[in-house]
């Protein structure tokens, strides 16, 4: 099949898609299939799971079927280990940042929008970007002053408010 | 007669003060995010959806389709100066644009994109004024069967054109029907997928899905590096920034052969404005008397993709408002828009709100002298947007997309939805899974249920009902074939080196 050759990510993915696939078919199974007066509930998602469980495969066979035709590949030398490393660091980079922003979230109940938002900025500011302290409280401060600014008072938009009142 | 005169009724309608502010606004908008690289309309458009509920359906749909067109002008900019496009439409615009740049034509350059945006963008509206009301009045004879087909028709386009692997794109649009999926039944009103939690009785809200893949998935995927590029001087001056007669006159037959070239590829499901400015330059490349110059700093290279990006627009409303067929993401999002205002955009959109659809058309002849008048001489200025530190923007970007969720329902578990589709959306783009398909899915995945469901029942169970209708037959066997092709080798090169060529 012409097709682009897929990585260990992809089959990963993959396999992880054939779970829901898994998952929506049995779960659909449990729905009318079809009713008196045509497809039930479980119709549509029946179909769409299937093809999703068989889709994913495809990708995991594919990709097991290149390891085993090519070995275990090349080995990673030194060039290939430090680029490794730098991709995993800006994936971290993200994927902190993704966690930061979910805390933040968290925080939304207990201390209002304008205070978990600075944190927030304040977090991406000087841990993310590594900005003097001063400059991360000074944006921290200046974007959550406007958004209160745009959206409460301009648009008359409600935000979160926690328990200091703000 | 009949269009001149619904047209003109759009312009009463358009040139109303408010409706220009709101004309305004969006393309100042869109200007804006066509220069910053990293933001792209369809984020722009979910973000700020929530805020337009209390506007007018027409001024929202007048200021979010400019940011949709106006972040086509604004994505130039970056190509010319920093080598980087703003949007991925842009990308063509690059190879030509930023050499003469370096060859001290910086103005030049973004002056042709500029008039070659308006012309291009101009000949979209007039395309899409002569060409949906006759797409709709035929449309009106469409079925469930035939509804079935043609979402059928659009989802496989939109999987063929959207990502290198095929697979990878038909998995990212089956998660978005699944997604569609959650929620009541549509026929019975019995939950589906809901894993037993109240709030997910409603379904997952179009709007914190698109902004967590599109506008948090990005910005995430952004986070990673902490580079910026290096961007060359701005001339400052209009006259700096217009072109000297001898390259408008070389630039003749690009402007309007990327007009006509994007519009026809914009009415295609799936294809977009990358596709259509990639086969414009491909086109004036091969007609072109000096072919081997392209690349080193020709004005028509500049003028062809910058046209076909600018008028893709305009085809690209014909499915849209005519059928109720996204052709990309930030259609989809558009779709929805006209689903969350009560308004369903299809073969009676034109007959039932006429004031709305003529509005819009209306709407975009101005938006687009607008943006000439600010692209030429506010050059300049936008461009010192990118010194805006990203620092700076995008806590900005987490903060509006929070409001933007919050606002729609109050709820705070929309908000924490809105963090696990961001980190799905920065899954996606780093394992390559294209986010189009999956928004596509969720946006036609409720409907294309509904009509298929609609087919059966009209014909007790039998699924013969939807090939045995010439039309519904047609476009079923088109979505096949489009399905089919790239398995064998020699097609499946042609799109993966479109799309390489393209991306």
């Amino acid at each position: 099949m012409a097709e682009v050759s897929f990585n260990n990510g992809d089959a990963i993915s993959a396999a992880a898609l054939a779970g829901l696939g898994g998952y929506i078919v049995l779960e659909a199974s449990r729905w009318d299939y079809m009713a008196p007066d045509g497809p039930g509930p479980g119709f549509f998602p029946v179909w769409y799971g299937i093809a999703l469980v068989v889709l994913s495969l495809v990708v995991v066979g594919a990709r097991v079927f290149r390891i085993a035709q090519e070995g275990r590949g090349p080995g990673s030398g030194g060039a290939r280990a430090g680029a490794a490393a730098a991709k995993r660091r800006e994936i971290y980079h993200a994927l902190a940042v993704w966690l930061a922003f979910t805390i933040s979230i968290a925080l939304l109940k207990v201390l209002g929008f304008m205070l978990a938002f600075g944190l927030l900025t304040f977090f991406i500011v000087a841990l993310i970007y590594r900005r003097p302290w001063k400059v991360a409280i000074a944006v921290a401060a200046g974007t959550s002053l406007g958004f209160y600014l745009v959206f409460p008072l301009a648009l008359s938009v409600a935000l979160p408010v926690g328990v200091f009142g703000i | 007669m009949e269009v001149i005169g619904s047209l003109l009724a759009g312009f009463e309608v358009a040139l109303t003060p408010y409706n220009l502010f709101w004309c305004f606004i969006g393309v100042l908008l869109g200007t804006i995010v066509g220069v910053l690289p990293g933001l792209g309309p369809a984020a722009t458009i979910a973000m700020l959806l929530p805020l337009t509920f209390q506007m007018s359906p027409t001024s929202a749909v007048i200021m979010l389709a400019g940011i949709y067109y106006g972040a086509k002008y604004g994505g130039s900019t970056t190509s010319i100066l920093l080598n980087v496009p703003g949007e991925s439409a842009s990308v063509v615009t690059c190879l030509d644009g930023y050499q003469m740049a370096r060859k001290g034509r910086a103005g030049a350059a973004l002056g042709i994109a500029a008039i070659s945006s308006f012309v291009a963008g101009t000949v979209g509206v007039i395309g899409l004024m002569l060409i949906a009301p006759p797409l709709a009045r035929f449309a009106l004879s469409f079925s469930s069967p035939e509804y079935f087909a043609l979402m059928s028709l659009g989802l496989a386009m939109v999987v063929l054109l959207a990502g290198k692997s095929l697979i990878k794109a038909l998995l990212a649009m089956l998660v978005g029907l699944w997604i569609a999926g959650m929620g009541t039944d549509l026929f019975t009103a019995g939950s589906r997928f809901t894993f037993g939690l109240s709030e997910m009785l409603d379904g997952i809200d179009f709007v914190i899905v698109a902004i967590g893949v599109f506008a948090l998935g990005e910005v995430l995927g952004n986070m990673e590096s902490r580079e910026g590029g290096q961007m060359l001087p701005v001339p400052k001056g209009l006259r700096n920034l217009l072109p000297t007669w001898a390259e408008l006159k070389a630039c003749r037959f690009a402007f309007l052969q990327g007009s006509v070239v994007g519009f026809l590829i914009g009415v295609l499901p799936g294809a977009g404005s990358t596709i259509a400015s990639f086969i414009s330059y491909g086109i004036e490349k091969a007609v072109s008397k000096h072919p081997e110059k392209f690349g080193t700093g020709v004005p028509e290279g500049v003028a062809a993709p910058e046209g076909a990006n600018n008028s893709e627009t305009g085809g690209a409303m014909v499915p849209l408002l005519t059928l109720g067929i996204p052709g990309s993401g930030t259609t989809a999002i558009l779709l929805a828009a006209f689903i969350l205002w009560g308004l369903r955009p299809g073969p009676l959109m034109i007959t039932d709100n006429p004031t709305l659809f003529w509005g819009l058309v209306a709407s975009m002849y101005v938006g687009n002298v607008m943006l000439l008048i600010l692209n030429l001489p506010l050059i300049p200025l936008f461009a010192q947007i990118l010194r805006l530190p990203t620092y700076i923007l995008f806590p900005i970007i987490f903060g509006i997309s929070m409001v933007g969720v919050y606002s729609v329902s109050g709820s705070l578990f929309d908000v924490y939805m809105l963090a696990l589709f961001g980190l799905l959306g920065y899954a996606m783009r780093k394992l390559d899974y294209p986010a189009a398909p999956l928004i596509l899915g969720l946006v036609l995945g409720d409907p294309m249920e509904r009509a298929l469901r609609q087919s059966l029942m009209m014909s007790q169970g039998d699924v013969s009902i939807l090939v045995s209708r010439p039309m519904s037959a047609t476009m079923l066997f088109l979505a096949v074939v489009v399905l089919i092709l790239p398995l064998f080798r020699k097609a499946n090169s042609w799109r993966v080196k479109a799309l390489e060529e393209g991306a």
